[in-house]
């Protein structure tokens, strides 16, 4: 049985399908390669190019939708962690900065400023987590933090109808670093405030007096050393989002 | 009139699939490449001895990569998207007309490939009887579909770790799954110097193929005629006893 369909042509006729479908094949690159040329000169939104952008937040739709307080990073033993604990970036870390002076700025609404200092912080019940931190470099360690749950900081201070809002703002205290994040993954239950590395006070370096840790989000979410927390209907700034990656950040 | 015979080798199907994947999985790798080096880990090479190392920086610098992981990203994020898409369509095509029975291996497969192989490095002479693909080629290009699969869950892996939990940890782990996804890249670069080499040496008229679908042969000496004088068919037969 042959496999292929046969056909008995004149060779001029085989020379101009030839011809015809080398000039489609030719078509086909030509319309590559301007394809590209038009992505390539496209205007760009918040660092990305504008149709990658679009492509980018309909990611951040699909896949936000597989967030769940049933998906835990998956947790390791206390052995597992590492104690030279990699230090990657200082945005917002500004000279001057005196922590024993610091309190946590909660915008409850406009207006409406309340002050925590860190005892009051420590006061609440506090959760360990030791998971494998994920730069979006593409490096990864196992680090071990404490601090508190951030779902356990909205119900101490009643903050309910702010955390139904779809984002949480973090700033730090000279507002050069910022990063804006989805209410699901803020009220995650791996997600804390945290003012512990391996058992002991934050180190400066690491964002001390208290740093953002959050399992289902690549580091650059992981804000050192917060200085205010809001809520808010849009996207809050965010500063790795305006350089060019994409919003969500989320694994 | 002189005619020829042509045989409908590639459904047009199967060339658009093929076109469409060279520049996509082109700008995968490029932008694979932009993300990779902002942790580039991987080496040839044991203790503290490295043979090769992924990449050196000569390689980095000639092609442009440094500090461009968030423009990496990007692309790779959206073109994941076409490449996953044209890939999942193909494999639907090749199951539904039926094709895949000339791509995927059969039982004889393993024994016949070796003797391509030795065929090809002219160790051997006479290749096993073949339909649209030889045994090499059936394993090379069922092969393919399997890393293009690979690199989807690998990618995947590393992309959701912490929600597609389950998928990470069948493949090892976030660094394994990263590893992973690496050299099945590389396979991929390697699969594509073998084809390249391959399509070079089997010539114009297999390239045809890809392009236009068919290959042209040439027919036997017309012998219809018996009336024909046998000075010709004679002159014809000839350079066949020698």
């Amino acid at each position: 049985m042959p496999v292929f369909k046969e056909e008995i042509l004149s060779t001029e006729k085989i020379r101009k399908k030839t011809l015809l479908a080398f000039l489609f094949f030719f078509l086909f690159l030509a319309s590559c390669i301007a394809g590209w040329k038009w992505l390539r000169h496209q205007p760009e939104d918040a660092g990305a190019l504008r149709p990658l952008r679009s492509v980018l937040n309909f990611n951040e739709k699909l896949f936000s939708n597989l967030i769940s307080n049933d998906h835990l990073a998956k947790s390791f033993a206390d052995k597992d962690a590492v104690h030279k604990v990699r230090v990657n970036g200082d945005a917002g870390m500004s000279n001057g900065f005196d922590p024993a002076t610091w309190k946590l700025q909660l915008v409850r609404r406009p207006g409406d400023t309340l002050y925590i200092t860190l005892d009051e912080l420590k006061a609440l019940p506090k959760t360990d987590i030791i998971f494998d931190f994920k730069c979006i470099e593409g490096w990864s360690q196992v680090t071990h933090w404490g601090g508190v749950k951030f779902s356990d900081f909205v119900k101490k201070y009643g903050l309910d109808e702010q955390s139904s809002m779809p984002y949480v703002a973090l700033h730090t205290p000279d507002n050069q670093y910022y990063v804006g994040i989805d209410r699901k993954s803020m009220l995650h239950p791996q997600t804390i405030l945290c003012y512990e590395m391996n058992g002991e006070p934050l180190p400066m370096n690491q964002g001390a007096p208290l740093r953002l840790i959050i399992p289902v989000k690549y580091g650059i979410k992981h804000l050192k050393r917060i200085g205010t927390i809001y809520f808010s209907n849009q996207r809050p700034p965010d500063y790795w989002f305006e350089r060019g990656y994409d919003y969500f950040g989320g694994l | 009139m002189v005619e020829k015979k042509i045989i409908k080798k590639h459904p047009l199907a199967i060339r658009w699939f093929h076109w469409i994947n060279f520049p996509v999985l082109g700008v995968m790798i490029w932008s694979g490449l932009l993300i990779y080096w902002a942790n580039d880990v991987y080496r040839l090479g044991w203790g503290d001895t490295t043979i090769l190392k992924f990449f050196p920086d000569s390689f980095n610098k000639a092609l442009n990569i440094p500090f461009r992981l968030a423009e990496g990203m990007s692309f790779h994020f959206v073109f994941m998207w076409l490449f996953a898409l044209n890939g999942l369509i193909y494999v639907l095509y090749l199951l539904f007309s039926k094709e895949y029975k000339l791509i995927f291996p059969n039982k004889r497969s393993l024994k016949e490939a070796w003797q391509v192989l030795l065929h090809d490095l002219h160790i051997r002479k006479g290749l096993p009887p073949q339909k649209k693909y030889n045994a090499a080629q059936r394993i090379a290009y069922t092969g393919v579909i399997i890393m293009g699969l690979g690199s989807l869950l690998t990618g995947l892996a590393i992309y959701k770790p912490v929600q597609l939990y389950w998928l990470c940890a069948m493949l090892g782990g976030y660094e394994w799954a990263r590893a992973e996804h690496f050299i099945l890249t590389i396979l991929f670069v390697l699969f594509f110097l073998v084809h390249i080499i391959q399509v070079i040496l089997a010539g114009w008229n297999n390239f045809r193929g890809m392009v236009a679908g068919f290959e042209v042969e040439s027919l036997p000496p017309p012998v219809e005629d018996p009336e024909f004088s046998e000075a010709t068919l004679d002159a014809n037969s000839e350079p066949l006893k020698m």
